[in-house]
């Protein structure tokens, strides 16, 4: 049977693991989403110039594992001196930066083909309405595409927020403390695999639940002119 | 090229590969079970389906191969001396990635099959019953030829993802093309060079499956009208 000691004592390194892994989820969540936005608008335009490379960005990104894309950034860059020698090379030693970048360019390469795909969905004649009262592109993006897109954007992103909470487990590898950081130190100390890993199951079930629960609130407040009529 | 390691990562693009293909049919058949079960009439089954797709799609698979590889480990070696045999043994990388990639996407398969199912009109099904079809027959000749160009895309999508969590087996060991590269990288000194030649061999594993799967929905959606915009 589980033995519910060890589960009990270990709550606080689990507990430890959560905001570990909450503030890599919220950062690199806050930059790819900064960064998703001006990159979608450019991956929806019509100019093969400004669509091809931001497509080009999220073909690779989507089509390798983020292990792979947080072993090149971790252990990859390492390889080259003037990384070693640059000014910014005490924050790419931190595994922790690492992680999140790592995460963030994942999630900005997903969370750009989410907009783009919201954005270039946008009915046709809000275009031309927009246009027809004289608004400029920049107007248009503005007060029509964007927070209508945005608004349509969100039912597939929290599919993605749900991903990246679960691609976070993958810290663990690079030494950092999250939930399954906390998971693999008690299962290597007590050797107790059940335990250590049935509590982690839990604890990213529970934070889940929370994060959909979130989202069909979000949905509730932003996406309600699109709710099925009851 | 590459210090001679070119190889060996070939050669663990193919372990990566089988592996992604065991998993594979593992869920196939457990999202077909799976969707099944949901859509049945039995409350019992219909919890479990539930429980199974909740509980797997809301935990990193990280975990779940964690727990699965240390898990299975420990009661494989707490069982075998009640069957009388004494030996300690090793759970197999591979099996135990395939059992727990194949488990986990068992999970996301079935909501994807469920509403392939789903979007085949009632009246289908009614009718091979009308005509004396026993309800396999109903499922192996009208339900399954049409639900494959409904789940496809699903189907698809699914594919990618397992393909690229493929990757997290080397974590328990296996000899895959990540843990060769991160062999080669130790002895030359050069991790960029290898890491970014296994993200080419993804790239190149996922780009010929997206080309063959595409083809492969032509195929299923022939005679189909679509409006063109």
């Amino acid at each position: 049977m589980l033995n519910v000691d060890v589960m009990v004592s270990s709550l606080p390194l689990y507990f430890n693991g959560t905001l570990v892994t909450l503030k890599l989820l919220l950062a690199s969540l806050a930059l790819g989403l900064i960064t998703a936005v001006p990159l979608a608008v450019l991956r929806a335009s019509s100019n093969p110039w400004l669509s091809r490379p931001v497509w080009l960005f999220t073909y690779v990104f989507r089509g390798t594992p983020l292990l792979v894309q947080l072993f090149l950034i971790y252990y990859g860059l390492a390889q080259f001196s003037w990384m070693r020698e640059s000014a910014l090379w005490p924050m790419f030693a931190s595994a922790w930066f690492c992680a999140m970048l790592a995460f963030a360019v994942n999630t900005c390469a997903y969370t750009t083909e989410i907009i783009a795909g919201a954005l270039s969905a946008t009915s046709h004649g809000e275009v031309e309405a927009a246009t027809a009262m004289g608004m400029s592109p920049a107007t248009l993006y503005r007060r029509i595409l964007l927070p209508s897109a945005l608004r349509r954007s969100l039912p597939a992103y929290s599919n993605e927020v749900i991903m990246m909470l679960h691609g976070t487990s993958l810290a663990s590898i690079v030494t950092l403390l999250d939930i399954t950081g906390a998971a693999r130190d008690v299962n290597s100390r007590f050797y107790l695999p059940f335990e250590a890993f049935i509590t982690a199951a839990g604890f990213y079930l529970v934070l889940t639940f929370i994060l959909v629960s979130f989202f069909h609130l979000a949905e509730k407040r932003w996406l309600v002119h699109l709710a099925p009529r009851s | 090229m590459l210090h001679g390691f070119l190889p060996s990562l070939i050669e663990g693009a193919g372990i990566t590969l089988s592996l992604a293909v065991c998993s594979l049919f593992i869920a196939v058949v457990l999202g077909m079970a799976g969707a099944l079960m949901k859509l049945s009439r039995s409350q019992v089954l219909k919890h479990v389906a539930t429980v199974y797709t909740t509980v797997i799609r809301g935990v990193p698979d990280l975990v779940l191969m964690l727990l699965i590889f240390y898990g299975g480990q420990l009661a494989v070696n707490e069982l075998m001396p009640r069957f009388g045999i004494e030996d300690v043994v090793d759970i197999n990388p591979f099996i135990a990635g395939v059992a727990t990639i194949g488990f986990i996407f068992g999970a996301y398969l079935s909501e994807t099959f469920r509403g392939a199912i789903m979007a085949i009109p009632p009246g289908q099904r009614e009718a091979g019953i009308a005509y004396g079809m026993t309800p396999w027959q109903v499922f192996i000749r009208i339900v399954f030829p049409q639900m494959v160009r409904f789940a496809l895309p699903g189907f698809t999508n699914n594919w990618l993802v397992l393909v690229k969590s493929t990757a997290l087996v080397s974590v328990i060991g296996l000899s895959d093309m990540m843990s060769r590269a991160g062999l080669a990288a130790g002895t030359t000194r050069e991790p960029f060079t290898f890491y970014l030649t296994v993200a080419a061999l993804y790239l190149v594993i996922t780009t010929v499956s997206v080309l063959l799967l595409n083809a492969l929905q032509r195929r299923y959606s022939l005679g189909v009208k679509t409006a063109s915009i």
